[in-house]
């Protein structure tokens, strides 16, 4: 992977992180109103989010043969199984516990909520218990 | 009418979300790449563990970039903090045994599934996949039941 490459995905991680900060979703109170239903501003950023996402993964590889740092647009097939829905259920119950999920707890350390660092060492240790279930 | 929806107004979080999808999209015009998050967590063990499950291909490929672009989130969030958020860090009053049992619970599900809010909600739904729109109903149903059951029996926040 070049440095060029590395610095495009950067800067666009840093887009991502600018937004979920702007939309108070490194805030787990606020995620958590959504889902107690008190504010639905979530599904604004999630809507908003997606819609730009949908044109660009369809439009821009009709209109490019390959991105401007690389050789293929990667289509990333999600394959279907149970472990979709029994791992995003258990995913589900750990959102709606602490109201973050991994792109809030980057984006929200970095904005300075120190927090969600018990959020952000607890992914890695559910994602290493994962790795040694799978394992067994 | 709307107000009851959004007490809090609605404007930021369509820009928020805008700026979400203009990053994914970013990444994806330069680099082709589909960048979900919760993948990093498991790619980034391939740098300590020995378990060959973290030593995959596709880990050993992608653990870069996606540190960078774990990298990139925080510098996002701090950004913000030291322009439209005034230099005022954010902060939460949800209890430290939440965010710990919930992140342990959320990192484990998310890499069972094979993604989180970002890779199935966000990449997965904008390409138009239907395991990810099961997966995305699935956990917006088991999260709102333990958000609204934990509030219920008075755990506050």
């Amino acid at each position: 992977m070049n440095t060029l490459r590395l610095l495009a995905v950067l800067a666009g991680g840093a887009l991502f992180g600018f937004g979920l900060a702007w939309s108070t979703m490194i805030q787990p109170e606020v995620v958590l109103g959504f889902l107690q239903f008190d504010d639905f501003g979530l599904l604004l950023v999630l809507g908003g989010a997606v819609l730009v996402t949908l044109c660009a993964y369809l439009l821009i590889p009709k209109l490019m043969n390959k991105p401007l740092l690389g050789k293929e647009f990667h289509k990333h097939p999600n394959t279907f199984s149970k472990n979709t829905i029994v791992g995003s259920a258990l995913f589900g119950v750990g959102w709606g516990l602490a109201g973050v999920c991994p792109g809030p707890v980057f984006a929200g350390i970095g904005a300075g909520n120190w927090m969600l660092l018990i959020s952000g060492a607890a992914m890695f240790l559910g994602a290493y218990a994962h790795g040694r279930y799978v394992s067994r | 009418m709307l107000e009851q929806f959004f007490p809090n107004g609605m404007l930021h979080y369509l820009a928020g979300g805008l700026l979400i999808g203009a990053g994914v999209s970013f990444i994806f015009l330069m680099t082709g790449l589909v960048s979900g998050t919760s993948t990093f967590f498991s790619s980034a063990w391939s740098y300590f563990s020995t378990l060959p499950f973290f030593r995959q291909k596709s880990f050993l490929e992608s653990r870069q970039w996606r540190l960078a672009f774990a990298l990139g989130l925080a510098l996002g969030g701090f950004a913000f903090l030291l322009t439209l958020g005034n230099g005022q860090a954010a902060s939460t009053g949800v209890q430290w045994w939440r965010l710990l049992a919930g992140g342990a619970l959320a990192g484990f599900g998310a890499r069972m599934a094979g993604g989180c809010t970002s890779g199935h909600g966000i990449c997965g739904l904008s390409s138009l996949q239907w395991p990810s729109l099961a997966a995305v109903i699935t956990f917006l149903a088991t999260a709102i039941i333990t958000a609204q059951v934990v509030q219920s029996i008075g755990v506050l926040p």
